[in-house]
């Protein structure tokens, strides 16, 4: 498959500061390509540079076949892009702001078609600063597409919205997947980029950490099945003495061991029962994407601030 | 330059700015306020003759009658007669007046017996009709000594004035408001769309599409000098209908309303660059503004100000507007108005290269 998107080797610093540190990455055509990492990460710095905002330091960068800094009148024809903090006019209604994109475009639109496509409909002739949050997110991915473009930036476009404000612009963007269009996302939400991202790259401090598709990352960096089961300070024990190793108590009350098959999980029930010990339910479980992002980022986000992580209880990282 | 571009802009600039009553306000109404209020406070009849209070202590006779008849003959002061009783220093002070006359006793014998008298003459040095009362009282007095002694005046006065025809303070007033139109909306404006641009990283965004900086700037260069019509015209016809203004119109004023608007969008847009958020943004405009509304011939001729603030309003930009538009409007003095143009039109270039420059759509 062709590549729409080709880094290598980019760096970017402000003053000092080294923003990007070396990263490469390739994204296919019609594929969504997420980077994931917490505010600072360097995501937007990256972005911006792809998509000729800024100028890069050092490395090579194509997008669509162009270098966005020496070529970005020609390549801003064949993209769009929904900037991170999307605004527009406070007095201007998504009708009319879309038919100003389209003049300034030179193309003929239905800017009804559009509305309806990102489900907007309904606004149509609500001005800008009356529109809920999600409302102008999807404004923004309107003005996005008047050009038709090939490929899509959208740079954290379901920061600060409520979660049912947030899941419809991912069925949006889903569909902008089924047609075929090329999107690279940033985010900061782990589940987001689960979902729609055939592949990951997440970022930390200026670097790429590792990439791949989310399946291909929690299989590399995940630590594989474990068996969750209820019950408190008396279960624990009880697999600590048997000799299995690696059980942790999380704050739920419940207490998780990592297995490899059937007969580890039959040996694990065994070992409590014979101990005498009261126990609830019992599932098996594997790591998510989040969960490797805090093993190779030593943190959690909230709202794309990076939160410390605290120490688990017999747990190896 | 691509025109559909240029109007594409201009239009949703246009739509926001008619969308933003408070913005229309301080472009078309408030100059119109501004002309009917100075207008009124300085054009209305009757209104340039000066209260003078009288205290007329010998009352009876016919000689303080002619005095005081004189008096307003004058056409400068209105003589208000008050009651002998008290003092009139004290009556003055405690109606916070400023200008009074006391006709002393016996007034009218000692005038007719050739003997010396004083009438006194109370005024404020602080308010600025002293020197009109002073001025007006001796010279009824010295008609009354000449009538007394029989004699004509050797030296008389013909009035004449510079032009062909009489200027009033609303003749000066419609193009130094005029001027603030040109100064206030394009200024006030682009300083904050300027910082609110950059703020909301609107450059940015609208560097991801076809249109250009030079379009951008045309499609506003365009709007202010549409807006600067419209004062024109407003500022023109309520000068002239409400207030009798006394005005000459001619071609050359067009350019004065191109190059102004362009001056001050620079002006404004530069201020909004260099300055780091929407408030610091805000308070430098107002710093660059103010003293140019006022010094620079908005309100009153620049000839009644102190000199050393006079040499000061030729460094201000808005001067030569403002000069530029008298010489056309009030005085037809059409070769110093080019000269005006050409300092503004110089000015607005500087301003506006440095502006363009200074403008990045993108960042390094």
């Amino acid at each position: 498959m062709a590549s729409a998107i080709i880094v290598d080797g980019l760096e970017k610093s402000y003053g000092t500061k080294k923003a990007v540190n070396c990263i490469s990455f390739n994204v296919n055509q019609g594929e969504i390509f997420s980077l994931l990492g917490p505010n600072g990460a360097g995501k937007t710095t990256t972005v911006e540079i792809l998509e000729g905002l800024r100028e890069r330091d050092a490395g090579r960068i194509e997008v669509l076949g162009m270098d966005p800094w020496r070529q970005g009148y020609e390549l801003h024809k064949r993209i769009g892009v929904i900037p991170q903090g999307f605004s527009f006019f406070d007095k201007q209604k998504p009708v009319e702001a879309i038919q100003y994109y389209a003049e300034l475009f030179g193309v003929k639109v239905s800017a009804q078609k559009i509305l309806e496509k990102v489900i907007l409909e309904e606004a149509a002739d609500t001005v800008f600063e009356d529109l809920s949050g999600g409302q102008r997110q999807k404004l923004g991915l309107a003005l996005a597409l008047v050009n038709d473009p090939e490929v899509l930036f959208l740079d954290e476009p379901t920061t600060g919205l409520d979660p049912q404000a947030r899941r419809n612009l991912w069925n949006v963007i889903q569909g902008l997947k089924e047609g075929g269009r090329t999107v690279l996302l940033t985010t900061h939400y782990l589940e987001e980029a689960e979902l729609l991202a055939d592949k990951v790259a997440i970022m930390n401090h200026g670097e790429i950490m590792t990439s791949g598709t989310p399946e291909e990352i929690v299989s590399k960096y995940g630590s594989g099945k474990k068996i969750v089961i209820k019950g408190g300070e008396g279960v624990y024990s009880a697999i600590v003495r048997s000799g299995i190793s690696g059980a942790f108590r999380n704050d739920n009350g419940e207490v998780s061991v990592p297995v490899r098959d059937r007969r580890d999980i039959i040996s694990l029930v065994t070992s409590i029962e014979s101990a005498g010990v009261t126990w609830g339910d019992i599932r098996t479980e594997e790591d998510s994407l989040e969960d490797v992002f805090v093993k190779l980022v030593g943190g959690t986000m909230d709202e794309g601030e990076l939160r410390s992580k605290g120490v688990r209880e017999g747990n190896s990282p | 330059m691509n025109l559909k571009r240029v109007y594409a802009d201009f239009k949703v600039y246009r739509r926001e700015y008619l969308r933003n009553r408070l913005g229309l306000f301080f472009a078309l109404a408030f100059p119109v306020i501004f002309i009917l209020l100075f207008g009124a406070i300085f054009s209305g009849a009757g209104s340039s003759s000066v209260a003078v209070y009288v205290q007329n202590l010998d009352a009876n006779s016919n000689v303080s009658a002619a005095f005081i008849q004189s008096l307003n003959s004058t056409g400068v002061l209105n003589v208000k007669v008050v009651d002998i009783s008290g003092n009139l220093s004290n009556y003055l002070l405690s109606h916070s007046l400023s200008n009074g006359i006391v006709i002393p006793r016996g007034f009218a014998s000692d005038y007719e017996n050739g003997k010396s008298v004083n009438v006194t003459v109370y005024t404020d040095p602080a308010d600025s009709t002293s020197g009109i009362v002073l001025g007006a009282v001796s010279g009824v007095i010295n008609g009354f000594n000449l009538k007394r002694v029989g004699a004509s005046p050797v030296v008389g006065l013909n009035s004449a004035t510079v032009n062909a025809h009489s200027t009033k303070y609303i003749d000066f007033l419609v193009p130094g408001l005029i001027g603030f139109s040109i100064l206030t909306s394009p200024m006030f404006s682009m300083v904050n769309v300027t910082a609110e641009y950059k703020k909301f990283k609107r450059f940015k965004q609208l560097s991801l599409t076809p249109l250009t900086k030079g379009e951008w700037l045309v499609s506003k260069v365009i709007w202010y000098t549409i807006l600067s019509f419209a004062a024109f015209v407003l500022m023109v016809f309520f000068g002239t209908a409400v207030f009798g203004a006394n005005l000459r119109l001619s071609l050359i004023i067009i350019p004065f309303l191109i190059a102004g608007p362009t001056l001050f969008i620079s002006l404004g847009m530069l201020v909004g660059i260099v300055t780091k958020s929407i408030e610091s943004a805000g308070v430098i405009g107002n710093i660059i503004t103010f003293p140019m509304m006022f010094l620079s011939g908005t309100f009153f001729p620049i000839s009644t100000m102190p000199h050393f603030l006079q040499l000061v309003a030729r460094f201000l930009p808005l001067y030569y507007v403002i000069a530029g538009l008298n010489d056309v409007m009030v005085f037809s003095n059409i070769s110093t108005a080019y000269y005006n143009l050409a300092v503004t039109v110089a000015i607005a270039a500087v301003i506006f290269v440095l502006a363009a420059r200074l403008f990045k759509w993108k960042e390094k």
